[in-house]
C-alpha cells in the first residue's frame, strides 16, 4: 500500500502538469470551475484539442500505433487528475476521443482507422454518439431506428435524442435495427454516419439549465455506404458495449478531483457568505453537511485508487468501480443543493448582479439533477452493482 | 502508487478468516452474551499465541512490529466474526494510547504485557457526563508523596471487568485550556480502591463498565508520559484506536453484505427470490456501497497513520465517520432485508447490529468526527 507517486508517475505528473501550465489558453477562465458548456466556444475548444494533440496529450490511452500516447491506466489517472486540478478547458470531441476511437480501433477495418482516427485527435472532426432514442432509454436495446440495404447504401431511418454535440459534429456513431425478426439485441448494427448527409435534422434540446447542450435527431431516409458498417452486420450490441465500457473508464479520476475542486470552492463560499449574521461556516448543520461531502468525496478518490489497483494487478476491475458514478452523481447532487442552502434567499436566483458567484453555483445545482441521468441512470447502475457485483438474480 | 495488500497482508488476511470462522462462531458469542464475565480463556490463549495482541506493538516493546494496516485487517476479520474477546479494548485502545505516550519502563512493562496477552488493558477516558473531549475529564490525581492519588468515576470503560491494567486520564492541574494540565495513568485493577461494575450493554460481548477510583494511589513511575501533557499522546493513540475500530465497523458491514445478499438470493415470495425486486436489491447494492467506501477510507487512515502523512487526522476521522455511518445503516437494513426473521432473538442479524452500534458510537458518533473534519477542513 502506498499512495505515493512512484518516480515514474511524479516525473509523468510533472510533465503534464508543465505542459499545461505554459499552454492553458489566458483568456480561460478557470475560476468557473470549468463549467461553462463547450458548446458555446466550439471553436476555442477545437484550438485547445489541436494544441493537446500536437503536445501529445489527446487520446493519451490509445495505442501508439494509432497517434496514442499508449498510457498505462495509472498514466491515465495521473492525466485526468491534473486536467482537472488545473481547470484545463476540456477537449471538445469527447465522444471521438473517449467512445468512437476507442471502438474504431477495436472493431474496425484499416480503411475506417486510416480515415478517421487522426481527425478524432485534432479534432478537425468531432464526433456524437447516436444511441438513445425517445423509447429507448435505459433500455438501450429496445431502439427502433432502421437500416435497410439497398444497393451499395443502407438506407437510415428513425429518431435519436439527448446527443450532445450534434449541432456541431461532422460524424455519428449510430445504432440501427437491420434485422426485425431476430431477438431485441440480436439484430443492432452499429454504423458510422457522416452529419452532412441529407436527410438528417438537427434540432438543439433546451435543458434544465437553459442552455442547449444536446440535440434531437431526426433521420429521414439516410443513405449511408455499405463500408460504414463498424464491425459485423447485426453485431452492433457487442460493439456497443465497447463504446460503453470506454465511457466508464478512467474517468473517474477526473471526476473525483471535479468534486474535490467543488467542494473546496464551496468551503470558501461557506467562509464568506453570511448565515443569520454569522459566517456560514460557523453554523453546525452546515459543518455536518460539508464533512460528510468530504467523506464522499474522499471515499470516491480512494475506491478509483482500489479499482485501479485490481485492474493493474489482476485485469479485472474491481467492484468499486461501478459504485464511481454513482456516488459522484449523488455527491454533486448534495454539493449543489447545499451550495443554495448556503447562499439563502439568493439560492433562488439564477444570476445576482450582487453576487457573481450565484450563476455559477445555480449552474452547478440545476446541471446535476442530469448527472444521475446521464450516461446510466442511478437505478440502472444499482441494478448493475446488484446484479454483476453482488450476483443477485436479475429483475424482471 | 498502490493501494492493494502485500502477499504477507494477504496470508494474514486468510489465516485470520480461518481462525475466527472455526473458533469465533456465533454460537460462542450466544454463549458468552449468557456467561458472567463474557470471556472464553481458551481463546484468548490462542489469539495469544498467534501474536495478535502484539500486532502493532513496536519489536523492542515486545510486539510483533508490523503496523496499523495489519490492525484494520485483523480488526475488520474480528468484526466480520463479531469475535467474543477484548482484543479491541487491549491491543486496539490501550495499546495505541500508552505506545503515543509511555516511555521507559512502564512502556516495556505494558506493551510487553499487552503483546503476550498476559496483561489484558483498557482505557478510561469518558465520565458520567460522556465527553469524549478534554473538558469531560474530571477525575484528579493529586500529588501524594512519591506519587499520585486518583479519585473520580469513569464510565463506558469497555472490558474492564476482564483488564488488569486501566489507563486512567485524569486532571493533574486546572489549566484554563482543558487540553493542558490532563496526565494518564496506568492504574492495576488489583488495588482495593478500584471498583468495577459491569453495566448492561447493547452488545453483551463487549461490556461496558463504571469504573470507580476512590483515592486510588500510584507511583509516580506508572505516570504515562510528562505530567499535565497527557492530552496530545492521548489524542494520537485515539486517532489510532478510531482507525481500529473503523475497520471493525466495515467488518461487520461487510458479513452482513454477505449475509443479505445470501439470503435475498435464496427467500421466495410472490413466487421469486426477492432479491429480483429492486426494492430490495438496490438496497443490498447500497449496502456494499457504503461498505466499500467504509473500507476504502479505513486503509488510507490506516496508512496515513503509517507513513505519518500530514493528512492522517483528517483520514482518521473521515475512517470513523465512513465506518460508523457503514455500520450503522448496512446493519439496519440488513434486518429490514431479512424481514421478520431478522428482528428474532434466534437469528444472528441482532449480534451484528449490537457490535455494529458499539462501533458506531465508541470514541464518539459520526456527528462527533464530522465537526472534528470540518474544524480540520476549515
Amino acid at each position: 500500500m502506498d499512495f505515493r507517486d512512484s518516480p515514474e508517475e511524479a516525473a509523468f505528473r510533472k510533465e503534464i502538469h508543465g505542459w499545461l501550465e505554459v499552454n492553458i489558453p489566458s483568456d480561460w477562465d478557470r475560476s468557473q470551475l470549468a463549467l461553462v458548456p463547450p458548446e458555446d466556444r466550439v471553436d476555442m475548444l477545437k484550438a485547445w484539442q489541436a494544441k493537446l494533440h500536437e503536445g501529445g496529450w489527446a487520446g493519451i490511452a490509445w495505442p501508439k500505433e494509432y497517434g496514442g500516447r499508449g498510457a498505462s491506466m495509472i498514466e491515465q489517472a495521473i492525466f485526468n487528475q491534473e486536467v482537472a486540478r488545473m481547470k484545463a478547458p476540456p477537449p471538445i470531441n469527447v465522444i471521438g476521443l473517449g467512445m468512437a476511437g476507442p471502438t474504431i480501433i477495436a472493431h474496425g477495418t484499416h480503411e475506417q482507422k486510416e480515415r478517421h482516427l487522426e481527425k478524432i485527435l485534432s479534432a478537425d472532426e468531432i464526433w456524437c454518439q447516436g444511441f438513445s432514442e425517445p423509447g429507448a432509454g435505459s433500455d438501450l436495446g429496445g431502439l427502433r431506428s432502421t437500416a435497410i440495404l439497398d444497393g451499395d447504401s443502407w438506407i437510415i431511418n428513425g429518431q435519436k435524442v439527448w446527443t450532445s454535440l450534434a449541432h456541431v459534429a461532422q460524424w455519428c456513431i449510430f445504432l440501427a435495427r437491420t434485422d426485425t425478426t431476430a431477438p431485441k439485441h440480436k439484430g443492432i448494427t452499429y454504423l458510422l454516419v457522416d452529419m452532412s448527409t441529407p436527410g438528417i435534422e438537427v434540432r438543439p434540446l433546451r435543458q434544465i439549465t437553459g442552455s442547449a447542450d444536446f440535440n434531437e435527431m431526426f433521420f429521414t431516409d439516410v443513405r449511408v455506404p455499405r463500408e460504414n458498417v463498424l464491425g459485423e452486420v447485426n453485431d452492433g450490441w457487442r460493439v456497443a458495449m465497447t463504446t460503453l465500457l470506454h465511457e466508464r473508464g478512467t474517468l473517474g479520476f477526473a471526476l473525483s478531483v471535479g468534486a474535490r475542486v467543488a467542494l473546496d470552492e464551496l468551503i470558501e463560499l461557506a467562509k464568506t457568505t453570511k448565515r443569520n449574521g454569522k459566517p456560514a461556516i460557523d453554523d453546525p448543520v452546515i459543518r455536518q453537511r460539508i464533512a460528510a461531502l468530504h467523506v464522499e468525496v474522499e471515499a470516491l478518490r480512494l475506491n478509483n485508487y482500489r479499482a485501479l489497483t485490481s485492474v493493474m494487478r489482476t485485469g479485472i476491475p474491481g467492484p468499486e468501480g461501478s459504485l464511481g458514478k454513482l456516488i459522484w452523481s449523488e455527491s454533486m447532487q448534495r454539493l449543489g443543493d447545499l451550495a443554495l442552502d448556503i447562499l439563502g434567499p439568493a439560492g433562488m436566483l439564477e444570476k445576482w448582479t450582487e453576487n457573481p458567484r450565484v450563476a455559477t453555483w445555480q449552474y452547478i445545482h440545476l446541471r446535476s439533477r442530469g448527472h444521475t441521468i446521464e450516461a446510466g441512470t442511478s437505478e440502472i447502475l444499482r441494478n448493475i452493482v446488484a446484479e454483476r457485483v453482488l450476483g443477485l438474480p436479475k429483475h424482471k | 502508487m498502490d493501494f492493494g495488500l502485500t502477499d504477507e497482508q494477504e496470508a494474514l488476511k486468510k489465516s485470520a478468516r480461518e481462525f475466527l470462522t472455526d473458533r469465533s462462531t456465533t454460537a460462542l458469542v450466544r454463549k458468552l452474551m449468557a456467561s458472567k464475565t463474557g470471556f472464553d480463556e481458551s481463546l484468548w490463549k490462542a489469539m495469544s499465541e498467534l501474536g495478535w495482541l502484539g500486532t502493532a506493538i513496536p519489536e523492542e516493546d515486545g510486539g510483533l512490529g508490523l503496523g496499523q494496516i495489519e490492525l484494520a485487517i485483523l480488526a475488520e476479520e474480528t468484526g466480520r466474526a463479531i469475535l467474543p474477546a477484548p482484543f479491541y479494548s487491549s491491543a486496539g485502545l490501550a495499546a495505541p494510547v500508552i505506545a503515543a505516550a509511555a516511555t521507559g519502563t512502564i512502556r516495556k512493562e505494558l506493551l510487553g504485557g499487552i503483546a503476550s496477552g498476559e496483561t489484558r488493558a483498557t482505557l478510561a477516558l469518558p465520565e458520567a457526563e460522556g465527553r469524549w473531549d478534554a473538558a469531560g475529564v474530571k477525575t484528579k490525581a493529586e500529588k501524594s508523596g512519591n506519587g499520585y492519588t486518583i479519585t473520580g468515576t469513569k464510565v463506558f470503560v469497555p472490558d474492564a471487568h476482564l483488564a488488569g491494567e486501566i489507563v486512567v486520564v485524569a486532571r493533574t492541574s486546572r489549566e484554563k485550556d482543558k487540553r493542558e494540565g490532563i496526565s494518564l495513568f496506568a492504574v492495576p485493577t488489583s488495588d482495593t480502591n478500584v471498583k468495577i461494575r459491569q453495566l448492561d450493554t447493547i452488545d453483551r460481548t463487549r461490556r461496558l463498565c463504571r469504573v470507580r477510583l476512590s483515592g486510588v494511589t500510584v507511583g509516580a513511575d506508572r505516570l504515562l508520559g510528562a505530567e499535565g501533557q497527557g492530552w496530545s499522546a492521548l489524542e494520537r493513540g485515539i486517532d489510532r484506536a478510531a482507525t481500529t475500530l473503523a475497520a471493525e465497523g466495515t467488518g461487520v458491514a461487510q458479513k452482513v453484505v454477505d449475509l443479505s445478499r445470501d439470503y435475498a438470493k435464496e427467500r421466495m415470495q410472490f413466487d421469486k427470490p426477492i432479491g429480483s425486486f429492486q426494492a430490495i436489491s438496490h438496497k443490498v447494492a447500497d449496502m456494499l456501497l457504503l461498505t466499500e467506501s467504509a473500507r476504502s477510507n479505513t486503509y488510507y487512515a490506516a496508512w496515513a497513520l503509517e507513513e505519518g502523512a500530514p493528512d492522517a487526522s483528517l483520514a482518521t476521522a473521515t475512517a470513523k465517520v465512513a465506518g460508523s455511518e457503514a455500520a450503522r445503516i448496512v446493519t439496519q437494513d440488513g434486518i429490514q432485508v431479512h424481514g421478520g426473521i431478522g428482528f428474532t432473538w434466534e437469528h444472528d442479524m441482532h449480534l451484528y447490529y449490537r457490535r455494529a452500534k458499539w462501533c458506531e458510537m465508541f470514541l464518539g458518533d459520526a456527528s462527533v468526527w464530522r465537526e472534528r473534519i470540518t474544524s480540520l477542513l476549515v
